[in-house]
């Protein structure tokens, strides 16, 4: 069934909609991941224009992180301070990142960001965590093997502006929790995604946050500043397709209870391999866009006026 | 008795049916005095298969239906006789990015502004246009397709590839067609065209003209417009957003959060 979609303004199938963020929806719930990081590259393949795939899939993310924060909240494993100042720093990096967002629009270099975003970070991750679960998995095989302590006093350490975030027992500064939120925020905005994926590990390894409490306080974070990203395209682009939004969410939450119950019968670290083994699929897919000759070297940009509303 | 009125009611009915349908199907009249005040030897008179395109959100793409007849005072030769129709969607301005390899990566880089380039654009003719249309006519009333894209102060070199490759890009997506010999003429007076508006064609006023030439030369135009309009919800869609953003934007987040705690709400009670 093809559906218009009223801001898109393109004719697409509602049923691969509906697949896309079934998909997305599925991986989600098997690995605890938003998913934005794969449902902005899907919708530029079937034909969404970038700008409107990527505040779009800030609107889903809001959707599909929510049912996921109330679980946490009820468990009481969300550091509700730690977030707050993550958000302040996401918040400030969101605006940042909409403002880049226009400004390259505006010459053309939009798509080149955010590819380029795609391989940097999506590499980086998925490498680290191939490597983390390789050695985790290596580790299993050889019984007695030393674990290496996981807090350890780095220079975030020595940072002045401490502050106590007491649900993960920490005492430090709040600097580099407001840089994170603030790189999470301006990749929110630029890449369509909640940024989960860069967050969690900064969370653990940089600022030494207790694992258990890691997924809900970042989900926190994302669920505000994907929601002000959201905003924000919304009133200065008009790029939400809240048509787009409603079939990926349904989609998505389908998926999400399919997802969560195939991911229950396989192993953590197989889990992360295969999660990492995804990241680096979608990261060698754009690297290779970028590096290979293009067949059609040209491509047009429609110079976007205040178009009239009729009636 | 029964005969009688039967006879009456015929009478009757057979004017008003006619004039009904004339009123449907039959040709306008066109619009506007003719340019000189002597009545022109051939005029155009033309039909749409509809005034306006509703795009719904089930909206795939419209064919729209041109035809009409050519009017004469007296009989005339017909072997040097053209029609052309030609379908322009609203002219925007647009860029047209070249990419080149800068540090191992291809990006855009040299670009080339277009002031103006119909957003849609079809021409058709009876025959292929450089057998029914001069190289004058064709700069005085621009129909062909590079004619139809006005490209000033450009200092970028050959930017004449940068056209044609917009040309390139907007005919591979059926934005713009080039159909000759996609007129069919009757008897040298009914025409008809079918142009296929595709899926992805942008809202405004799409202009419709015709054009009449005698061995190359135009003796007589025709121009209308069509709506095309977004309708129903997708417009007021469309406007909701455009026009108060912030509760836009605030709506999407409400139906998300609703969707999402009404999806895991449902679920939760279905696991239980």
């Amino acid at each position: 069934m093809q559906l218009y979609l009223p801001i898109a303004e393109v004719s697409i199938n509602a049923f691969l909609l509906l697949g896309i963020g079934g998909l997305v929806g599925v991986l989600s719930g098997m690995f605890g991941v938003g998913g934005g990081f794969l449902i902005t590259p899907l919708l530029f393949f079937v034909g969404i224009p970038p700008a409107v795939a990527v505040a779009t899939s800030t609107n889903q993310i809001v959707a599909s992180s929510f049912s996921a924060l109330l679980a946490h909240l009820r468990r009481r494993t969300v550091d509700i301070p730690m977030g707050s100042v993550l958000l302040a720093g996401g918040l400030v990096g969101s605006a940042l990142g909409v403002v880049l967002f226009n400004w390259l629009r505006a010459r053309g270099q939009v798509d080149l960001l955010v590819q380029l975003s795609y391989v940097f970070f999506l590499g980086g991750v998925g490498m680290l965590m191939l490597v983390e679960s390789l050695n985790a998995l290596f580790r299993a095989h050889r019984k007695g093997g030393k674990r290496g302590r996981r807090k350890r006093h780095n220079w975030v350490h020595a940072l002045p502006l401490r502050m106590r975030f007491r649900v993960s027992g920490l005492y430090i500064s709040v600097i580099p929790p407001l840089a994170i939120g603030m790189m999470v925020g301006v990749l929110s905005a630029v890449m369509g995604v909640g940024g989960g994926f860069i967050m969690v590990p900064a969370m653990i390894y940089l600022l030494g946050m207790p694992t258990k409490v890691v997924i809900g306080t970042s989900l926190f974070q994302i669920i505000f500043v994907t929601a002000f990203t959201t905003m924000l395209h919304a009133t200065t682009n008009y790029t939400v397709d809240m048509i787009l939004a409603l079939l990926l969410i349904v989609g998505g939450v389908i998926g999400a209870q399919l997802g969560t119950r195939i991911g229950a019968k396989l192993k953590a670290e197989q889990l992360r391999i295969l999660l990492a083994l995804l990241v680096l699929g979608v990261c060698l897919q754009l690297a290779l866009g970028l590096v290979l000759r293009p067949s059609e070297l040209y491509n047009v940009e429609v110079v976007e006026t205040a178009r009239e509303v009729a009636e | 008795m029964s005969p009688l009125a039967l006879l009456l009611a015929v009478l009757l009915l057979v004017p008003l049916s006619a004039a009904a349908q004339d009123e449907a199907a039959g040709p306008r009249i066109p619009r506007g005095a003719p340019e000189s005040a002597q009545r022109p030897p051939e005029q155009i008179v033309l039909g749409l298969s509809q005034d306006e395109v509703a795009i719904t959100a089930t909206f795939d793409g419209s064919d729209l239906l041109i035809f009409g007849a050519i009017r004469r005072v007296a009989e005339m030769d017909l072997d040097d006789l053209g029609v052309i129709v030609t379908v322009a969607g609203p002219s925007v301005p647009a860029t047209v990015f070249r990419k080149e390899r800068r540090l191992g990566i291809w990006i855009n880089s040299n670009a080339v502004n277009v002031s103006q380039a119909p957003s849609f654009y079809a021409v058709a003719g009876t025959a292929p246009l450089d057998d029914i249309l001069s190289a004058t006519e064709n700069l005085r009333q621009s129909v062909t397709i590079p004619r139809a894209i006005r490209a000033i102060g450009n200092s970028v070199e050959n930017s004449g590839d940068y056209i044609a490759a917009l040309i390139r890009l907007r005919q591979d997506d059926d934005l713009y067609q080039l159909l000759d010999e996609g007129v069919d003429l009757a008897e040298g007076t009914l025409f008809s065209t079918r142009i296929a508006l595709p899926a992805n064609i942008v809202e405004g006023n799409y202009t419709v003209r015709i054009l009449l030439t005698r061995s190359g030369t135009v003796v007589d135009t025709y121009s209308t417009t069509i709506g095309v309009q977004k309708v129903g919800l997708e417009r007021w869609l469309f406007n909701f957003a455009h026009e108060q953003a912030f509760f836009y934007g605030l709506t999407s987040l409400i139906l998300a959060i609703a969707a999402g705690w009404a999806a895991s709400a449902l679920f939760g009670r279905l696991r239980r």
